[in-house]
């Protein structure tokens, strides 16, 4: 399913990116829990066809470039007791993210 | 050819802006973490989805998700796993014109004779065809 993109990610691995706060109208992948929080490119997956278009019949064009984030836990959930270092990671496109703004969403 | 699926999001009841199934990190209670084997209904519309999604290019993966997510909260949170994927594949091969709605009661009427007629018992459970909660 991976294609080449005719632009280069915009985000490096290593990088802090923040995830969009906004709300979604129809399909898309970006897990509510997630929205407005910051993490860190863990890695860059390369470019794919748009869910957001797919699942509408359409061609999924542009390409998207797809990263796996990396979040901390204890950024995620209220009262969170596991051990500090531990982090969650998941699959967000790009027109999700933006650099990290140094606030975190508040909970 | 499609009939123009919209682009919509059901909000979930008292969840701030969250989409009726995006309930991760949601208390839904303890899981059952219990291994069971597949029904026989439950593979064969595992078999439906590669063959039309994958073979024959009715639709992709995506789209079911959309057709699952667009129940509406109430039917969503009552229908199991593969009764979501059997709903959406439905619709969707109603959606690409592939079958028509009337066609696919006709056929249910016919089975449901056909299993009548031989003793069996048969449910009157139907999916409903409407979709989609409150906004």
């Amino acid at each position: 399913m991976s294609a080449g993109s005719g632009r280069p990610p915009r985000f490096r691995a290593g990088e802090s990116v923040q995830v969009a706060g906004r709300e979604a109208v129809g399909h898309c992948r970006t897990p509510w829990y997630l929205r407005g929080h910051a993490g860190v490119i863990a890695s860059v997956h390369g470019a794919y066809h748009d869910p957001e278009r797919l699942a509408y019949h359409k061609p999924g064009l542009p390409l998207k470039v797809l990263y796996k984030v990396r979040f901390r836990q204890a950024d995620l959930w209220r009262d969170y007791k596991g051990p500090a270092n531990d982090h969650l990671e998941a699959d967000i496109y790009e027109d999700w993210l933006g650099p990290a703004d140094g606030k975190e969403r508040g909970r | 050819m499609s009939n123009s699926p919209v682009r919509t999001t059901f909000l979930r009841d008292g969840a701030e802006g969250r989409a009726v199934h995006d309930v991760g990190g949601l208390d839904f209670g303890p899981i059952d973490r219990h291994e069971h084997d597949p029904a026989l209904w439950e593979k064969r519309i595992d078999a439906m989805l590669i063959l039309l999604a994958t073979k024959k290019g009715v639709f992709k993966i995506d789209a079911m998700r959309r057709v699952i997510e667009d129940y509406g909260q109430q039917e969503y949170d009552r229908t199991t796993y593969y009764e979501k994927w059997i709903q959406a594949i439905r619709n969707l091969l109603v959606e690409q014109e592939v079958v028509s709605a009337d066609e696919i009661e006709q056929r249910m009427k016919e089975v449901a004779r056909h299993h009548r007629d031989a003793g069996r018992e048969v449910a009157d459970d139907r999916i409903d065809w409407s979709t989609g909660g409150t906004r």
